[in-house]
């Protein structure tokens, strides 16, 4: 089979600059084959929803080009409109109608009849848990509530292919996984091509097929999880201490264990990546207590997709907030 | 074509949905041309004793006036609920669906014509219980209407224009709070032209406030000029095509620019 035809999206080189000259992609290249879910994952800033409003449509590419469903979204916009369904990162609701007019609104407008936006309304309402709450204005609903009633909308003419964009974002727990099962459930029984951005490691490491990692406007890897997280060798340490340690510490750590990779501090946590765990730990442990730093725990692990991203962005997951560059070499 | 006619119709109904649900809103955008029927109505009543002015009572003369200048005033508010729908993501949803401009547009200022007429009716309504009367009857009123429509449709663009260029409220607030009171009384809303000096009737002239108050004022004569009525409604309409055409180019600016 002719890859190409099995390919829902296709980008190649996308580059797009901000008035004021804020350099958001700096040639953005990935493909995505029909019926999988992919994940864009990256800090601020990376370019994450510059690339999902181009590919829908929304915005238009200085340079590059890219299809989805097979059409060129700067050359063949009306086309591409009728096969994608997009959330954006902000919810989007109409406040001033209920839940249901913001669905049927979604169905008339791609030309979907009387009937069948009430079928596919209330199906979707129901797979939503929103079906308690459809005749009240949205204006009185949770953030949780809007953000589902948005994924609804964009699957309202039921799409070949969804952009979300941080689908999950704001969501309690409890309807953070109810909302991957719905996600995963799309993708994997109903065939729909579905491109996702995430601040969430584990978000995009269980609902995602293939993952690239976003930084600074380029994708600076790409992959299968496990093959990503194959793709470093070797072991984790990770090593928490009661006390941070100073700079001078570390640097001193760093020079006189060479075995230690990409060492970073962050906090009171302290992490390399060496060839073999158990042979480095030992050390480590025993370098540490002689600068006269307490440590709590140690732990050695294969990579995680937390030491992916680490390794190429240069910077330390921390929460869905601030992905901030620390310490030291690599 | 259909889908562009089905669409605006969908728009229209989203955007008419908050004030049937709360019909009183409706009211509040009738306070100050009400307030200013009668004000008006008392403070200029002497007036009619001059000579020159036309025959009947000024309410009667005074009821196409405040028709025109509340339909200005009222859609020049139309940008502000754009400027909320691009804040909350609205605008670009809508923009993803197969759903063209111009219809999107075309719900907007729909729902100002639906607006524009009832508000219109009111006013009208309220003047003739207060005692005005209208010798040119049923077609002169129908006349009005289709004038203060136009008003509203050229306004509303113009005011979605700005919204869709500046992005920002208050930046359409003070546009439309600059622009309505000197359009009002730059015009013949108030007064017979020939009672104003003559470098306010040149601007007057222009203004298509006189435009849309020409056409209403057909109500108060006998025997109706419909060549006045039919030329003024041709230059209101004039003026709202060029207006909605600009509404067109803002929305490739913001597209642009997105
Ligand atoms: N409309 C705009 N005008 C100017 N600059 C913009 C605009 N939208 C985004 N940017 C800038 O472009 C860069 C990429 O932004 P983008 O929103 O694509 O990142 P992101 O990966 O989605 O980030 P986040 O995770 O915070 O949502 C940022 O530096 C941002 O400040
Ligand atoms: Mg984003």
């Amino acid at each position: 089979m002719d890859t190409s035809m099995s390919d829902a999206i296709e980008a190649h080189g996308l580059e797009k600059s901000y008035r004021g000259g804020v350099k958001a992609l700096r040639g953005v290249s990935f493909s995505v084959r029909k019926g999988t879910i992919f994940s864009l994952l990256g800090p601020n800033g990376a370019g994450k929803s510059t690339t999902l409003r181009i590919l829908t449509t929304l915005s238009s590419p200085d340079a590059g080009e890219a299809r989805v469903a097979g059409l060129d979204v700067v050359r063949q916009q009306a086309q591409v409109r009728l096969a994608i369904g997009y959330v954006s990162q902000k919810s989007a609701v109409d406040l001033a109608a209920t839940g249901y007019e913001n669905l049927a609104l979604q169905g008339q407008l791609y030309g979907m009849r009387k009937a069948d936006i009430q079928t596919r309304a209330d199906e979707l309402l129901d797979r939503f848990g929103l079906s308690g709450v459809h005749r009240r204005i949205t204006q009185t609903y949770s953030g949780g509530m809007l953000r589902k009633l948005d994924v609804a909308m964009g699957l309202m003419h039921r799409p070949d292919v969804l952009f979300l964009d941080e689908p999950t974002t704001g969501l309690d727990p409890e309807s953070r996984q109810a909302m991957w099962r719905e996600i995963r459930r799309l993708g994997r029984e109903e065939g729909l091509t579905v491109l996702l951005t995430t601040h969430y490691l584990d978000e995009a490491d269980f609902l995602a097929e293939r993952i690239a990692i976003v930084d600074q406007g380029r994708v600076a890897v790409e992959g299968t999880p496990d093959d990503l997280k194959r793709e470093l060798k070797g072991d984790t340490v990770r090593v928490e201490l009661v006390r941070p340690v100073s700079a001078d510490t570390l640097r001193m750590v760093a020079t006189e264990l060479p075995a230690l990779r990409e060492l970073r501090c962050d906090g009171k946590t302290l992490r390399a990546r060496v060839d073999s765990g158990e042979r480095a730990l030992p050390a480590l442990l025993a370098r540490l207590d002689a600068c006269g730093a307490t440590v709590a725990a140690a732990t050695v692990a294969r990579p995680s997709l937390d030491d992916v991203y680490l390794h190429h962005t240069g910077r330390v997951y921390l929460s869905q907030e601030e992905a901030s560059p620390k310490c030291v070499r690599s | 074509m259909r889908a562009i006619v089905a669409d605006s119709l969908h728009l229209v109904t989203r955007r008419l949905r908050p004030t049937l649900r709360q019909p009183v809103y409706l009211g509040f955008t009738l306070g100050t041309p009400v307030i200013w029927l009668f004000l008006f109505g008392q403070l200029f009543k002497g007036i009619t004793a001059l000579p020159g002015f036309p025959s009947g009572s000024y309410l009667s003369f005074l009821v196409p006036g405040i028709v025109i200048m509340t339909a200005m005033l009222n859609s020049g508010w139309a940008g502000t609920s754009y400027v909320m729908d691009m804040e909350r993501g609205v605008l670009d949803r809508l923009l993803v669906t197969p759903t063209r401009r111009v219809a999107i547009v075309a719900g907007d200022l729909g729902n100002q014509a639906v607006m524009t007429v009832v508000q219109s009716l009111i006013i009208i309504g309220l003047g003739l219980l207060a005692g005005a009367r209208f010798p040119g009857g049923a077609l002169a009123t129908l006349a009005l209407l289709a004038a203060a429509v136009l008003i509203a449709a050229a306004f509303a663009a113009l005011s979605i224009a700005v919204a869709l260029l500046v992005r920002k409220q208050e930046s359409i607030i003070a546009i439309f709070n600059f622009l309505g009171l000197p359009l009002s009384f730059l015009s013949s809303t108030l007064l017979p032209t020939e009672f104003m000096p003559h470098w306010i009737q040149d601007i007057s002239r222009w203004n298509p406030i006189s435009w849309g108050v020409t056409v209403g004022r057909q109500m108060l004569a006998t025997h109706v000029d419909w060549s006045i009525a039919v030329s003024h409604l041709a230059y209101l309409l004039i003026l709202a095509v060029v207006l909605v055409a600009l509404c067109s180019l803002a929305f490739r600016s913001y597209q642009r620019l997105a």
